[in-house]
């Protein structure tokens, strides 16, 4: 069936088409390619002369210096000590924050009495604090540790309950409402519905870990990324220094892969 | 079980919200409150099943409610109130998991719900897989199964479209038909009302008050299709509300 009024013939003109768009979907072979376009582009400069030595080293002689510190094992060593240090204050912070921010979440002699104190002390850069922690802690892993549990303690906590306040307040009644105990509506309602604020919580708190990890590590550290950084820093080793910034951003992606993981395997609920 | 509201009257802050308000619920009564918009209507049902306190008065609950029953008192929400994070049979475990079940016991009830509301095919299913009217299936099975003595239901069709509300409550008159349920049933649809109710309220503008109460004794299988009775019945319905819409729908929201 037809509309009879729209007829056989063709008069006017095409409807312009102006929707579309606004929707940036990634294509996974652009981003290597960007990658190995700016760092031939880099090589070519330094081969060229058109970025001076001293400015810049070329990728090959960071690279140089990697294979160095592979070879030699130094890499191991560095690396060891700086994961050590990462993963326990990471963790540590990561677990406190999730129940300091869970009280707050829940009770309101909590949130009066720990959100204030909270926001006071976020703004805070705990590198400032690490002379203190130092004294407090001692020269040795416990003030690097504590700095980045510190660290990352404020960011998870403010996640956390900024997640819970967001749980949909009909299904809290609905679990009233089937008679649930406080502690069922906690675990299976509150909860996994906070899930989704404190594992991008932890994406934030992952990249802070990180940048504190080499600032407590360039105070009387022997060993550590930070420590290879500072010492390559003060001999003008560029292309050291190179490789260990490289070497920190590779921590930087893994962590976030493996927190992108996470988000996968919890969050597969959502679309 | 009957339930019995007594001189039930509540305020936010200055607002009366609610004025000395008498209702009887029976057994195996379909008791439908209607109003217009902000009435209270849907903060009277909280009332009934214990999810708010009035500022006095009191709701009753009159006889014992069976003895395997879980939840006398059980809700089906507008808009579904379902987990995201939990599959169709996930969510229907959650209401039996803090009651002393064995596995094979609760397995036995969810199979049986979801067969009664015919969504056994979708158990492993997420919500957000399932249409509007599947999730408010899957919300039903969950009140079904922990057996109540009388069913709360706020708006429950109201965020569906027309042709799924239709299926929907030949479901609910259905399962009437079966198993003769105790409910309480707010809505703002009066052909909802007429079709389901065997006792229709209608609620004043705020304050909300009972202005009228209407009883229907024609038996629900008998309302289908053009029914003069139940016409004249909407109609009469709807003068009783049309100047307190009006005047409701020109109130400020906030003004409460």
């Amino acid at each position: 069936m037809r509309d009879k009024t729209t007829g056989n013939q063709k008069a006017g003109k095409p409807v312009p088409f102006r929707g579309g768009g606004f929707l940036p979907k990634p294509k996974k072979i652009i981003a290597p390619i960007v990658f190995i376009a700016l760092i031939a582009f880099w090589e070519w400069g330094s081969r060229t002369g058109f970025i001076g030595p001293l400015i810049l080293p070329a990728p090959s002689e960071a690279f140089e210096a990697f294979m160095n510190l592979l070879n030699t094992g130094l890499l191991w060593q560095h690396l060891a000590a700086s994961l050590q240090r990462l993963l326990l204050g990471w963790f540590s912070g990561t677990l406190l924050g999730i129940i300091v921010g869970t009280l707050i979440g829940l009770f309101s002699l909590a949130r009066s009495g720990l959100q204030p104190l909270v926001s006071a002390i976020f703004p805070i850069p705990k590198i400032a604090l690490l002379p203190l922690f130092i004294i407090w802690f001692g020269i040795g892993e416990g003030s690097k540790v504590a700095t980045i549990l510190f660290g990352t303690f404020f960011p998870t906590v403010i996640a956390t309950y900024g997640g819970i306040d967001n749980v949909d307040r009909g299904l809290i009644r609905m679990g009233q409402s089937f008679g649930l105990s406080r502690l069922s509506i906690i675990r299976k309602i509150i909860l996994p519905g906070a899930l989704p604020a404190i594992l991008s919580g932890a994406r934030i708190s992952a990249a802070i870990a990180i940048i504190l990890l080499v600032a407590a590590e360039m105070i009387a550290a022997e060993y550590g990324i930070g420590a290879y950084i500072l010492i390559a820093g003060s001999l003008m080793a560029t292309d050291q220094l190179i490789t260990g910034v490289a070497i920190l951003s590779c921590i930087g992606l893994i962590f976030a892969w493996v927190i992108g993981k996470a988000e996968k395997y919890f969050l597969k609920w959502r679309a | 079980m009957d339930l019995s509201l007594r001189h039930i009257t509540h305020r936010y802050d200055e607002v009366e919200v609610l004025r000395d308000i008498n209702l009887e619920i029976k057994q195996g009564q379909i008791v439908c409150i209607i109003g217009p918009s902000g009435c209270g209507k849907s903060t009277l049902l909280r009332m009934i099943g214990g999810l708010e306190r009035p500022t006095s008065g009191e709701v009753l609950q009159i006889g014992e409610p069976p003895a395997d029953c879980l939840n006398p008192l059980t809700y089906i929400f507008q808009d579904f109130a379902l987990l995201p994070w939990r599959t169709v049979e996930g969510n229907v475990s959650l209401a039996l998991e803090d009651h002393a079940l064995s596995a094979t016991m609760r397995e036995e009830i969810i199979a049986d719900v979801l067969a009664r509301t015919k969504l056994a095919d979708f158990r492993t299913a997420y919500p957000r897989q399932l249409s509007g009217g599947m999730k408010q299936r899957v919300a039903i099975a969950r009140a079904l199964s922990v057996r109540p003595a009388v069913l709360l239901m706020d708006e429950p069709l109201s965020a569906l479209d027309s042709q799924t509300r239709e299926l929907l409550m030949d479901d609910l008159v259905d399962l009437w038909e079966k198993e003769n349920y105790t409910a309480a049933y707010v809505t703002h649809n009066l052909a909802e009302a007429v079709r389901l109710g065997h006792k229709i309220v209608v609620l004043s503008r705020r304050p909300g008050e009972i202005r009228d109460i209407v009883e229907i004794d024609m038996p629900l299988s008998a309302r289908t299709g053009e029914n003069s009775e139940l016409e004249s019945i909407q109609k009469r319905l709807w003068t009783l509300m049309r100047d307190e819409a009006r005047a409701a729908d020109r109130e400020l929201l906030d003004a409460r």
